[in-house]
């Protein structure tokens, strides 16, 4: 509770966990402000925004409501972004711990593998994995993951080799504390901090990664996502630029929001250590 | 010079295992798709006699088993030999070779302007870490490391193609416009200015913010309060040592995302219709043709190697502890 009061301290702080709870919010609650699919056709096309009290925020050319894309599109950003990050991280974790645990020739060549993760852009593997696999929300997960996992890892080796070195892990060893019992009581909590303190970044790099590749129309089709609406809106973006521009603007605002949380969070931490 | 040489004699030796894992993953990863890339031409042709489709699959080697064909990808690839590819009905070298130029223009120009601009804006905040200029830059780089490019792409093009009409939409150059020499450079600079300023808007933020932290982390350091005891004038100070001294930083960034940027620049390609590698690795996404996107994979890994291996040198050449005997990693 204290770490919150904290957070809430610095403007940085506040501000990400407003917009992050307002789009949590949004998402969760999507179903009720606006019920029924989201892709279905809600009125006449090219209704610009504020002009129906009903859709307020118009609808596409399709005749689609924009603010049921929005809030659906929220939804899908938030859990596509989160469970890609969670996939990054766990996948880091668990090869950067073997790696920094095993030493020698695995940690050699887990190592080599993590260096062909880290030279092949992320985008690239993630398009190519796409559409070989097939487009599903499953797959885009892993696609994302897949060229993200690789900084996680070396992070975590970084740290299992450098906390292995320390007193209280050969304190540990010398009462005959069991390996395995080293490794997840000693030595992984501790490393887990600034490998947790990546998160943030993942979160957005896989928010924005997702974005990209719905708008070159490698997303889920049958989900609303602000990447396929941007691109939907390309064809009118001289008459009505709003389809293009406002699931845009979410797309930052989110992208934010967690920049702005993990930025309050870091400071938040930091005042802990200070006054240690 | 000798330490050039060196430098990149450990790069290559360090590289070719890396590259053997690409080469070797996106085989396997291509070799999971379902339906080869006959299956995908058949399909652009209207079908085929069974005849034709044995021909075909001999002619490509797809008839022989896994291992024998992965042989036959690296030793093609050992005399530079990317394969063919099925879409273009080209050879997938021709087709890089030929693209590759306009990424590296884009690539190029908007890692000249982030940096450049990005490093500038950096030393003007961490000159005074927590000044009012300094909040100011800090939350306005936070925002625009936030906006995604291919969005402000559109955004910019709206702004400066439609509603101002002054800039070209799209395209690489005007086409058939018969401009050489001056003229031509001018005309793709008009061309490029909104693809670059798209593509280079997310790591200007990046790079004032590394530069930021590790000027404010110089500020601390012992020979910065010996340059002040000493009386030395402020910007001296600023530029000469703490700001000298954050650039190293700066520069594995821009190693480290050197990748990244060739990713955004798929999106961004596509976004301003530029005939580049990364539309080109759109267009062999939508044609399902496996050869190519192989290629386009392995000639990524090697250009991002490459890079890193200028990074290398400038290393090298900016810090001079770092000799032949002890790299980075």
């Amino acid at each position: 509770m204290t770490l919150l009061k904290r957070l809430l301290r610095t403007p940085e702080g506040t501000i990400g966990l407003v917009i992050l709870a307002a789009l949590l919010i949004a998402g969760l609650l999507a179903p009720a402000i606006s019920p029924g699919d989201p892709l279905r056709i809600a009125g006449r096309a090219l209704l610009s925004p504020f002009s129906d009290p009903s859709l307020p925020l118009g609808t596409d050319r399709l005749g689609r409501d924009v603010l049921a894309g929005l809030l659906y599109g929220a939804r899908t950003s938030l859990a596509v972004g989160i469970a890609a990050a969670l996939s990054a991280m766990l996948l880091g974790l668990f090869v950067g711990m073997a790696a920094g645990f095993a030493g020698g020739a695995i940690d050699e060549a887990l190592m080599r593998v993590v260096d062909a993760f880290q030279i092949v852009p992320g985008f690239l593997l993630a398009l190519a994995f796409v559409s070989i696999i097939g487009v599903s929300t499953p797959v885009v997960v892993f696609a994302i993951a897949l060229g993200t996992w690789a900084d996680p890892a070396r992070l975590t080796r970084a740290q299992v080799l450098s906390i292995r070195e320390r007193d209280y892990v050969a304190a540990a060893r010398v009462i005959g504390m069991h390996p395995a019992e080293i490794a997840f009581k000693e030595i992984l909590p501790n490393a887990l901090p600034p490998v947790l303190a990546l998160s943030a970044t993942i979160v957005a790099g896989a928010i924005l990664t997702e974005a990209a590749l719905s708008f070159l129309g490698l997303g889920n089709p049958n989900l609303a996502t602000w990447g396929s609406m941007i691109a939907e809106g390309r064809s009118v973006l001289r008459s009505a630029a709003y389809l293009s521009v406002l699931p845009g603007l979410a797309l930052a605002i989110t992208v934010l929001g967690v920049h702005l949380f993990s930025e309050g969070l870091t400071r938040a931490l930091g005042h802990e250590g200070d006054s240690r | 010079m000798k330490r050039a040489l060196l430098l990149l004699r450990r790069r290559i030796i360090s590289s070719i295992p890396v590259l053997l894992i690409v080469v070797i993953f996106s085989f396997f990863l291509l070799e999971s798709a379902s339906g080869d890339a006959v299956d995908a031409y058949l399909g652009s042709i209207g079908g085929g006699d069974a005849a034709l489709i044995k021909s075909l699959r001999e002619s490509y080697g797809l008839d022989q088993s896994v291992f024998a064909r992965l042989w036959l990808y690296l030793s093609s690839l050992a005399r530079l030999d990317l394969g063919w590819s099925v879409a273009f009905n080209r050879p997938v070298r021709d087709l890089i070779a030929e693209r590759l130029p306009n990424t590296l223009l884009l690539m190029g120009s908007a890692t000249a302007l982030s940096f450049g601009l990005g490093s500038a804006l950096g030393i003007l905040a961490g000159a005074r870490p927590g000044s009012l200029r300094d909040r100011f830059l800090s939350i306005g780089s936070l925002i625009i490391y936030a906006i995604p490019s291919f969005w402000l792409g559109l955004v910019l093009s709206i702004l400066f193609s439609v509603k101002l009409r002054w800039l070209p939409i799209a395209g690489i150059e005007t086409i058939a416009s018969g401009k050489t020499g001056f003229p031509r450079a001018f005309d793709i600079a008009e061309h490029l200015a909104l693809p670059v300023g798209a593509l280079s808007f997310i790591y200007l933020a990046l790079f004032l913010r590394v530069m930021r932290s590790g000027m404010a982390e110089a500020w601390k350091l012992d020979f910065v309060l010996f340059a002040r005891t000493k009386g030395l004038s402020r910007s001296r100070i600023v530029l000469r040592h703490v700001a000298r001294n954050a650039l190293l930083p700066l520069v594995t960034m821009l190693g480290l995302q050197s990748a990244a940027m060739l990713g955004g620049s798929v999106v961004i390609e596509s976004v301003f219709a530029i005939p580049g590698f990364g539309r080109l690795a759109q267009e062999a996404v939508n044609g399902r043709d496996a050869p190519l996107l192989m290629g386009i994979i392995v000639t990524s890994a090697v250009l991002v190697i490459c890079v890193n291996f200028i990074i290398d040198l400038v290393y090298a050449a900016l810090d001079p502890r770092i000799g032949a005997s002890e790299g980075r990693a």
